[in-house]
């Protein structure tokens, strides 16, 4: 079909099409899924890469077939009625193959790496039970009794099997470095698994549209050495540090009576269930590197933040709805009050 | 005896407005249906916008996120609902009967119905904006983010009921042009003959016959939860939310088929006009449009990769989609043989059907990536699925509707559309589409997730974000060129004639615009491209010259005007509306509806001869 | 009177030799099915998954009462046959009293319909009990609506059989309700099998 001037032309243009398809993309932004950290994702990278190449050489063909053909045969003065050719049965049979066959060559990895993402590899695992509520996730370790929100701890080079349930509308786990989607829904349990390779903190978000504050709905995957796992689960077992400082007591203070402590437990291991309205577990609080739902640093200014006006950071939250603070004048956060209570919140770790 | 039985006096040569609120002649129905479309068509439009702009950077505060729900719902709703599928059925309109030499359509009044259906369905959708709130849980409303506890007010009621009249306007217009295009058919005109723009339109209205129904119960089900407290998508009561999913897309994906396969009759009638060559391969273009009608049954499930099915349906569904690739890859293939040793001529409707199939050609394959299951679980419900829609519904469906509108606005309006602003139009179209879409696909691979009201800085999202909102603005700017056009070649435009382009089918054979009654003698088909075959024969004959004008009208008695059709769709609308607010306004609805149709069935179709004329 | 009704008809020799609007009603029962097929669908996919400890098909359904509403309604399909018959025949007389006939078992039924609804609700299963009772009466509850359009249909042809000719084009008027009318009998026999027959003996096994 092609000489090799054609050939070489060919190629040039496939070559030029795919670097400026891949420049427009950054592998070191946050949530790029072309940087693949672990088997899952790795997987469907890989996937991705063939049909990106099919795809761009198809496009190559055919939309060079499709420039070729307008200039080629564009009209000209005093021509008359081209031949009328009403079609080709070889043709026919040629292009309807040649696509089955591509096609039939990408089905065989598909159907492969679809079973592989869907069944957790046998052998030691960590498991990991999350509810998304609306617009954070309560994230509990069945077997060590852990109960946390918004980062998820694992080991590296652990196969973590996560179960995933909602407690309201429907969400989607994703942490585009490790694995694709998978949906959650209130009433049964949809399941998944990863495996991270690298030491290192991972982006997650939820990305089934789940109402007003989808957008802030992220969170961390945070893989450690073995042993900083092992430590790391000791402290969140560990009862909640007693507040060191004047600010922080008065804080502690505020925390009960400002019934901060009706949905927001500070007893290891304490699911949200039971509660009036499902809250973080804020016993360590002041461990996490984020808060808000991986929204925001953990630092005292972004809780003050937080603290003064919760619906201007995430929109429709409970919090910002229901909790006395907020909804009742007479109870409302003085500064100094913000100012204790992020004292207490920093000092729980 | 039988005229005085109506309700209402028949109008019988009623002008002006009063002339196109009783009309049943599809021609008028076409240009209202065409109208109100492209209007919607900007609303819809204008909420992109506003999103763009709110997306342009970071963190902006343009709309609140309460809005931007509402905005990214109804832009789909608006898009697909009250853009692209009757920009479609104006074209069923206006040219079905003329492509297979009918005087009108089956059941005239039906269609008025339709029409009239189609604007009050409309106007139920849009009417959350004025009265508190529209729909707010995007257009696919996965339970139970739908129900009354976490979506409160009548948002969802305008979703439910505007949608349902919407549909059993489809559904009526379905059944008709159905009807119209099996029994309506010029002598001659066997099924094979058919222009590939009738079997598309068949194959279309019967994917709206069936696929309407199923979203019916689906929104049926999802009133009764709301309204009576029933317990379908309530999983306190065992209740499954997947089970919307599975009824919301097996609609869905038909749908997706019924806006892109009347893009496609439309693509393949102007590549043969403007190549003047007959379609490459007819038959297999036929087959592959039935085997897409058939297949989009039978790959739902790959909007739902993500929800859990197991491997093994998630396999099925990745190998039955990418099964769908293949007919399609063969029509691309024989638009671009059909081209092949033509004589081209690069005016507008042409420029828009190639660039058609070249952002069809991107969008199709971006389709087959979504395919492959294991990889789409990173691309789903990020902007990358934006990207492809958009390449399928705008630089597919919308491309092929401007070349439709190019190529037959001279038959209907007797003159033609300039063709130098068209350039400019198609080019800024082409331009601002591109920019304002193929970023997308970058973002998506970068990990944005679709139906965020705003992002932070520091995911790397703002470069392409800017892009795509210049883009947005382009496009906007090459609407109003599009408009601008129109309404100048309205009035100034050069004068078409009956055959500007050199067409091949029945449409151009008659005057421009066409007389009421379509042809004055019924057509006798000899072969596919009628027309051309009679202008040119099988040697390249001269043109048989032949009049329209030559037959004599007596003889012809067209379908009367009728204000039942308006009043029957108004009762409807009534009683639909009264599913919001009281079931007593429900009522008289119902009853102004049935008075409507005991007229209707005792009016006849015609007056007659005497009072006609 | 007579022009027009020519104009109407005789100027249509349609591409299949149907009449358009027997094609019409075809196509659109086609339609039809695709509903009750998701209603009838719905109700399978919710089939034993209610809550434990409510209602079940088994508890509830009365199989010999709605035998014999079924057989009421299966009886006014043959009556719907005759009135055809009679009027293709343009014996309009015997017309009146057979559509009277279908229309008069069709309204039994419903009633039956009604006493049946308001004694489940007695029992304690309405459309908010549980799953069961939730597509129960929405999917009979459709069939019953259906019906009551076609005994309206029925009855408006009767009263239109005083007024106007309903034996023009072979009874075309009356041949479209009856399509309509067997169709919604048909209907009513595939819900009957799958919720009550099926349902009720198979429940006990499936719910465990």
């Amino acid at each position: 079909m092609f000489n090799r001037p054609h050939l070489a032309v060919f190629v040039a243009l496939l070559a030029l099409f795919g670097a400026l398809l891949i420049v427009g993309c950054n592998p070191d932004n946050p949530q790029s899924i072309l940087d693949a950290k672990g088997p899952v994702a790795q997987r469907q990278l890989d996937l991705y890469w063939i049909i990106f190449w099919m795809a761009l050489f198809v496009f190559v063909v055919v939309g060079g077939g499709l420039l070729y053909t307008v200039i080629r045969f564009r009209r000209r003065p005093g021509q008359g009625i081209p031949a009328q050719v009403h079609g080709n049965t070889k043709l026919e049979i040629g292009w309807t193959v040649v696509p089955a066959i591509m096609l039939a060559v990408i089905a065989v990895p598909t159907v492969i790496s679809q079973f592989y993402i869907s069944n957790a590899p046998s052998g030691d695992q960590l498991q990991i039970n999350v509810t998304a509520h609306q617009w954070w996730w309560e994230v509990q370790y069945p077997d060590s009794g852990v109960v946390t929100a918004n980062e998820l701890h694992v080991p590296v080079g652990m196969t973590v099997s996560v179960e995933l349930t909602s407690a309201d509308v429907l969400h989607s786990f994703w942490v585009p470095k490790l694995a694709g989607k998978m949906d959650i829904f209130p009433g049964k349990t949809t399941s998944m698994w990863f495996r991270a390779d690298e030491v290192g903190e991972y982006f997650g978000q939820c990305a089934e549209f789940c109402g007003e504050s989808h957008a802030w709905m992220r969170f961390r995957v945070i893989t450690d050495t073995p042993e900083d796992f092992e430590a790391w689960t000791a402290s969140q077992l560990a009862q909640a540090a007693k507040p060191a400082t004047p600010e922080a007591t008065a804080g502690a203070g505020l925390f009960l009576s400002k019934a901060c402590i009706q949905c927001h437990s500070t007893t290891p291991g304490v699911p949200t269930a039971g509660f009036p309205y499902p809250a973080p577990n804020l016993t360590h609080f002041g461990g996490r590197t984020t808060m808000a739902a991986g929204i925001m640093e953990m630092n005292a200014a972004n809780l003050r933040e937080w603290l003064s006006d919760p619906n201007e950071v995430k929109p429709g939250n409970i919090m910002a709805k229901e909790a006395r603070a907020y909804t009742d004048p007479a109870s409302a956060l003085s500064s100094d009050d913000i100012d204790n209570l992020v004292a207490y919140l920093q000092g729980l770790r | 005896m039988a005229s005085i039985a109506g309700v209402f006096r028949r109008p019988t040569h009623p002008a002006g407005v009063w002339g196109w609120i009783t009309t049943v002649d599809h021609k008028k129905i076409g240009a209202l249906y065409g109208v109100t479309a492209f209007f919607f068509f900007m609303v819809g439009g204008l909420e992109a916008l506003v999103m763009r702009i709110q997306l342009a950077r970071a963190g902006q505060d343009v709309v609140s996120p309460e809005v931007f729900s509402q905005l990214f719902t109804m832009h789909a709703l608006t898009m697909i609902f009250l853009g692209v599928m009757p920009l479609s059925a104006a074209f069923f309109n206006l040219i079905v009967p003329l492509m297979i030499g009918a005087r009108d359509v089956a059941f005239p009044r039906l269609n008025a119905f339709s029409y009239w259906l189609f604007l009050f369905g409309a106007i139920v959708l849009q009417s959350g904006w004025l009265l508190g709130g529209s729909p707010n849980t995007g257009w696919f409303a996965y339970a139970p983010l739908t129900s009354n506890s976490f979506s409160p007010g009548n948002g969802m009621e305008f979703y439910i009921v505007g949608l349902g009249v919407l549909g059993i306007s489809s559904v009526a217009a379905a059944l008709n042009f159905i009807v119209t295009i099996i029994n309506m058919r010029a002598p001659g005109m066997t099924l094979m003959r058919m222009p590939v723009f009738i079997w598309m339109t068949l194959i279309t209205s019967f994917l709206l016959i069936t696929a309407f129904p199923v979203i019916t119960v689906g929104l049926i089900e999802l009133y009764f939860d709301r309204t009576f407290g029933m317990n379908f998508f309530n999983a306190a009561a065992g209740g499954d939310v997947v089970l919307w999913q599975h009824l919301f897309w097996f609609f869905g994906h038909p749908e997706v088929y019924i806006l892109i396969l009347p893009a496609m009759g439309i693509v393949s009638e102007v590549l043969p006009t403007f190549s003047r060559k007959p379609l490459f391969g007819y038959e297999v273009v036929v087959l592959s449009g039935i085997i897409i009608g058939f297949m989009g049954w039978a790959v739902w499930s790959h909007h739902m990769f993500t929800v859990g099915l197991g491997p093994i349906a998630n396999s099925v569904f990745a190998l039955t989609t990418m099964f769908i690739a293949i007919p399609t890859g063969v029509k691309i293939f024989n638009w671009i043989a059909t081209m092949w040793g033509g004589s081209i001529s690069f005016k507008t409707p042409l420029l828009f059907s190639v660039g058609f199939i070249a952002m069809f050609i991107i969008g199709g394959l971006s389709g087959v990536m979504h395919s492959i299951a294991p990889s789409d679980a990173q691309q789903q419900d990020t902007y990358f699925v934006v990207a492809h829609i958009h390449y399928v519904l705008f630089g597919g469906s919308l491309f092929a509707i401007f070349s439709g509108i190019y190529y037959w606005f001279p038959k209907a309006t007797g003159r033609m559309l300039d063709d130098r602003i068209g350039q400019v139009n198609f080019w800024l179209t082409m331009i601002g589409f591109n920019l304002a879409f193929f970023p997308m696909h970058f973002l998506g691979l970068d990990g944005m997730p679709r139906r965020q009201y705003t992002y932070s800085s520091d995911m790397g999202w703002d470069i392409w974000n800017f892009v795509s909102t210049i883009g947005g603005l382009i496009l906007g700017v090459a609407v109003l060129v599009f408009l601008f056009n129109f309404f100048l070649s309205l009035r100034k435009g050069e004068i078409a004639g009956n055959d500007p382009w050199d067409g091949r089918t029945l449409e151009w054979s008659i005057s421009s615009p066409p007389p009421e009654y379509n042809f004055a003698t019924i057509p006798t088909v000899h072969g596919r491209d009628a027309f051309w075959e009679e202008k040119y024969g099988h040697g390249g004959k001269v043109p048989a010259g032949v009049s329209p004008e030559e037959g004599h009208q007596g003889g012809i008695h067209m379908p009367s005007p009728s204000y039942l059709p308006l009043i029957a769709s108004l009762g409807l609308s009534i009683a639909a509306y009264g599913l919001i607010y009281s079931f007593a306004v429900s009522v008289v609805g119902a009853v102004i509806a049935l008075a409507a149709i005991y007229g209707w069935a005792l009016e006849p179709a015609a007056e007659p001869a005497g009072r006609e004329s | 009177m007579h022009h027009s009704q020519a104009a109407e008809h005789a100027t249509i020799a349609t591409s299949t030799g149907i009449d358009n609007r027997k094609m019409l009603i075809w196509v659109f029962l086609g339609s039809e099915c695709m509903f009750f097929g998701s209603l009838i669908a719905t109700y399978l996919v919710y089939y034993g998954q209610s809550l434990p400890g409510t209602p079940t098909p088994g508890e509830i359904l009365d199989i010999p009462t709605t035998s014999v509403s079924t057989f009421v309604l299966l009886m006014s399909s043959l009556m719907m046959v005759l009135a055809y018959s009679s009027v293709s025949r343009g014996n309009v007389r015997n017309f009146r009293i057979w559509i009277l006939c279908t229309a008069l078992l069709g309204a039994t039924f419903l009633g039956f319909q009604v006493f049946e609804f308001t004694e489940f609700a007695r029992e304690g299963l309405t459309p908010k009990t549980n799953l069961f009772g939730t597509t129960f009466f929405t999917l009979t509850g459709f069939h019953g609506a259906h019906v009551t359009v076609g005994v309206i249909w029925l009855v408006s042809l009767f009263g239109y059989s005083f007024k106007g000719d309903l034996t023009k084009d072979g009874g075309l008027s009356v041949d479209m309700a009856a399509l309509y009318w067997h169709f919604v009998d048909i209907v009513w026999i595939v819900i009957f099998t799958v919720i009550y027959l099926i349902g009720v003996t198979n429940a006990p096994a499936l719910i465990e």
